[in-house]
């Protein structure tokens, strides 16, 4: 913890040296172990949701209450044999699942988990996080074409199509709460909602960006019921059709890793992020602690939501997808940015606490 | 240490620049091509210039690439490579490219360039501000006129669209 607190400030100071180089890799394995980890319990998590609404239990085998099922799937899935389609282009069948694991890493690294507890704190963050999503559609594109199966590429054509369409109205949903918090960076995206949360302060624009942004996040983490791209009755697996053994497992914990930066990405912008509410564990000590305690808990809840839907709604077609996002979500996004200037502009935010006083 | 990063960095945006007009299977090109942008992009993040690798990121290795990826992926077929070209035009193309090098690096070494003593980074507030101001310096038009080629460009493409679905619908 103490390691990541200013590595900001290490960067800009102390450039040289061997020390400077190892703290880097620590920070960089500290990322790369929660990726595995928040990933594994992301698909335990997933399973007894499942298991929630279906009236049944879900894995409850392993260890106790089944809670080491997905370190005992992830040890099968490490010691399965690795092969790889003949004709395949192996530079783009191996480059395919680098791309979409650093994509979402580097999405990871700008989330404030914490107060200081954030690897790279940069003035474009949000910016940053929306720039390195579109390389992680690359990976898939890029994988896919590799493995050289027709399944694969029509899902690679499905996912391309969806990420880049729906990239536009998470993009003006996020820059309607950037109007409101008036930066980009992370950290003070944040610290701007130390009084109200954004979703309260920015009411309606607030709201429907709220909304807008779970439905095109839904879309670009390609789950139900946008998950055309790995529709298992039409297309195999889709996309990931001809990997095996760790390289199916490195596309699944990338998608996971997807949906937890989307939460996460949801809890910073309207929720607050890691601020406790009405400011109730301020006086306490261990400040990170709480922090990171916070984030969870609304990063799990929003995660939940995310498994909620997946459970309710039946899967889109291709052509109902184009129209939800074209003709529905984009003109309200702009329509709504708009709305959130004009708000900003006169000052008509929804401020309960100022007004009493408080 | 940043030295060691600038090294390796354009290291590998020059060797995959050349390899991606050296190899002779076009999905790879698209690769090295990624690859090149995606280095000049960390160079960006090395001056901390974060708004402009952050820009790199999305438009170039994030939307051009994908539609280069669509592109070929539309005209050519996977593992199949190019057809070899003829020595003379390859050795036009060497001569061409020599020559435009030769040029670049002594415009290059000609160039006084000063160094920059500026340490903070570079914030959108005035990247935005200075594409909107009038002054002296500022970007206004060029940002005006890029829009409205943008505009145009969009309205062309609806129009083009549209008319195809027409033609079909009259036949």
């Amino acid at each position: 913890m103490i390691l990541t607190q200013n590595i900001f400030e290490y960067w800009t100071q102390n450039t040289e040296g061997w020390l400077y180089v190892l703290v880097l890799a620590l920070i960089a394995a500290l990322y790369l172990t929660f990726f595995a980890v928040a990933g594994l319990l992301l698909v335990l998590m997933e399973r007894r949701v499942a298991g929630f609404f279906q009236l049944r239990l879900g894995p409850n085998r392993v260890g106790p209450g089944g809670s080491l099922q997905t370190i005992a799937d992830a040890l099968k899935l490490v010691s399965k044999e690795i092969f790889m389609p003949k004709f395949a282009d192996k530079l783009l069948y191996k480059a395919g699942y680098y791309f979409v694991i650093i994509a979402s890493l580097l999405g990871l690294s700008v989330i404030p988990f914490s107060a200081h507890f954030q690897a790279f704190d940069i003035n474009v963050g949000i910016f940053f996080i929306t720039a390195v999503s579109s390389v992680g559609v690359l990976g898939i594109l890029i994988g896919a074409w590799g493995s050289r199966n027709k399944y694969s590429l029509i899902g690679a054509m499905r996912s391309g199509l969806q990420m880049i369409s729906y990239e536009l109205s998470a993009g003006f949903a996020v820059i309607t709460i950037v109007l409101l918090a008036g930066t980009l960076q992370m950290s003070e995206i944040v610290e701007a909602q130390r009084d109200t949360w954004f979703i309260i302060k920015g009411h309606i624009p607030a709201l429907i960006a709220f909304m807008i942004f779970m439905i095109s996040g839904t879309a670009e983490s390609n789950r139900v019921p946008f998950d055309l791209v790995e529709a298992e009755a039409e297309l195999g697996a889709g996309f990931h059709t001809e990997y095996s053994g760790m390289g199916f497992a490195y596309f699944f914990l990338a998608e996971f890793e997807n949906m937890f930066i989307i939460a996460a990405l949801a809890v910073t912008l309207f929720f607050g992020g890691w601020l406790a509410p009405f400011g109730i564990t301020d006086a306490l000590p261990g400040q990170v602690f709480w922090g990171l305690f916070w984030f969870f808990l609304k990063v799990l809840i929003v995660i939940f939501v995310f498994m909620w839907f997946r459970w309710t709604f039946p899967r889109l077609r291709i052509d109902q997808l184009l129209v939800l996002e074209w003709k529905y979500l984009l003109p309200i996004g702009l329509v709504n940015i708009v709305l959130a200037a004009l708000i900003v502009w006169q000052g008509w935010l929804f401020e309960p606490l100022k007004w009493l006083g408080l | 240490m940043e030295r060691i990063l600038f090294y390796l960095l354009a290291g590998i945006a020059i060797a995959s620049a050349f390899m991606t007009v050296t190899t002779v299977k076009i999905y790879r090109a698209v690769l090295y091509l990624l690859f090149t942008l995606l280095s000049i992009a960390g160079i960006y993040f090395l001056m901390d210039y974060d708004f402009i690798g952050a820009v790199q990121l999305s438009v170039y290795a994030g939307g051009i690439m994908v539609l280069f990826i669509y592109t070929v992926m539309l005209t050519e077929k996977v593992g199949e490579s190019m057809r070899k070209i003829a020595l003379f035009r390859r050795l036009i193309a060497g001569i061409t490219v020599l020559s435009l090098m030769i040029l670049a690096l002594i415009a290059i070494w000609k160039f006084d360039f000063q160094v920059s003593t500026s340490t903070q980074p570079l914030t959108v507030e005035q990247v935005g501000k200075s594409m909107l101001s009038y002054d002296k310096g500022g970007f206004i038009l060029p940002f005006e006129v890029i829009s409205v080629l943008l505009l145009a460009v969009m309205i062309a493409a609806i129009v083009i669209a549209k008319s195809k679905i027409q033609k079909t619908k009259e036949s």
